[in-house]
């Protein structure tokens, strides 16, 4: 495994019943980067997130992050934000963010209180109490808060309107520390996220389909994420065999 | 977010470039302090390691020096920043000028052309292009 990789598939599949979610995930993710997982519903983003996680381990080939195997444990070096409104609505966002730190060892509740600020949240509020809008915040800053050298987030802005997917990212970049930490979230606002990833996974049918980089992309292709995305799926049955399989 | 990088062009040269413009146009002198990374990340709406790539490539145009724990720094050196202001102008005449041979204007009429609108000035030659 290349040192500076912080995730690493080896031939991984996830299969439920008779439904492979994923299938034959043979790649390596470097470390310190903002990377935007993209693709249809139903490509495998979660599934994959979720094993990178080591919240469901695979059915076959192994998955390694910060150079360990990948395991319900890995939490500790994972900081996960699920795509549900996973929070306990009772608790106050002080409240949680007094839990999370219990829970998590990682957790600087300074910095959590620095961003309930910058989010405009209020510390007294209740979970179950807010918007759409705040809930996103919420969860992003408990997922931020984190000094975790993995920080992965399944669709942090679906279902989210304009501004509040631009404070988000706002916070977002504002909070992250690349020196530290590298960024994995899925996404379907592929245009409005292109600027802030260094890198883009593209997933079709349980498959990745390409990796690259965004200047990769520009400089010697002359293409948006947009247009490489129209122009990788409409060319089927090619498999991603770039560099990091060598 | 605040800015949109639909054109092709690599995002870290899009950004480099604005900042060119602005030191040409003043708005940052001489001397100024760029913004940190985290901030001008945040204010354009780029990644971080972006702007990272844009400051080494304006420390690279020697427009900017990074100097180590204090950020980075418009240069100084006034015979750079007006050959900066030289390159801009040659760079956007250039592509204008390959823009209207493509569309088959001669020579002369893109000097001519160039010459009236500055005459009507900038108001009059919008609504010039409407009536017309």
């Amino acid at each position: 495994m290349k040192p500076s990789s912080i995730v690493q598939f080896e031939q991984v599949s996830k299969r439920y019943r008779f439904r492979y979610a994923v299938r034959d995930l043979t790649f390596s993710l470097p470390a310190g980067r903002i990377i935007g997982m993209i693709g249809a519903n139903g490509s495998g983003k979660s599934t994959t997130l979720k094993l990178m996680a080591g919240l469901i381990r695979p059915s076959r080939g192994r998955v390694y992050v910060c150079g360990q195997q990948a395991e319900r444990r890995m939490s500790r070096c994972v900081s996960y934000m699920s795509d549900m409104d996973a929070l306990y609505g009772f608790y106050t966002a002080a409240e949680l963010i007094t839990f999370h730190e219990r829970l998590f060892p990682d957790f600087d509740a300074a910095k959590a209180r620095e961003m309930l600020a910058f989010m405009r949240l209020l510390p007294g509020q209740r979970a179950g109490d807010l918007s759409k809008g705040n809930l996103g915040r919420l969860k992003m800053v408990l997922a931020l808060s984190r000094t975790a050298p993995l920080v992965l987030m399944d669709e942090p802005l679906s279902g989210l309107d304009p501004l509040v997917r631009q404070s988000i990212l706002k916070g977002l970049l504002s909070f992250v520390d690349l020196s530290r930490q590298t960024l994995i979230m899925s996404t379907h606002e592929v245009a409005e996220i292109e600027p802030l990833l260094d890198t883009a996974v593209l997933m079709a049918d349980g498959h990745v389909v390409d990796i690259r980089d965004i200047d990769e992309l520009r400089t010697e292709y002359g293409l948006t994420l947009v247009d490489w995305m129209a122009e990788r799926l409409s060319r089927p049955g090619t498999g991603y065999t770039g560099a990091n399989q060598a | 977010m605040g800015d949109d990088f639909r054109s092709p062009q690599p995002i870290y040269l899009q950004l480099a470039d604005r900042i060119c413009r602005e030191i040409v146009r003043g708005d940052r002198k001489p001397g100024d302090k760029l913004p940190s990374v985290r901030d001008m990340a945040m204010a354009a709406g780029v990644n971080p390691n972006t702007v990272q790539r844009v400051y080494a490539e304006l420390e690279r145009m020697q427009v900017a020096q990074t100097r180590r724990g204090q950020g980075t720094f418009v240069t100084e050196d006034g015979a750079r920043l007006r050959t900066l202001r030289e390159e801009l102008m040659h760079e956007r005449i250039a592509s204008f000028v390959r823009d209207m041979t493509e569309m088959g204007f001669r020579q002369e009429e893109i000097v001519e052309g160039v010459r009236a609108h500055i005459k009507r000035g900038p108001d009059a030659a919008q609504q010039g292009g409407k009536t017309e």
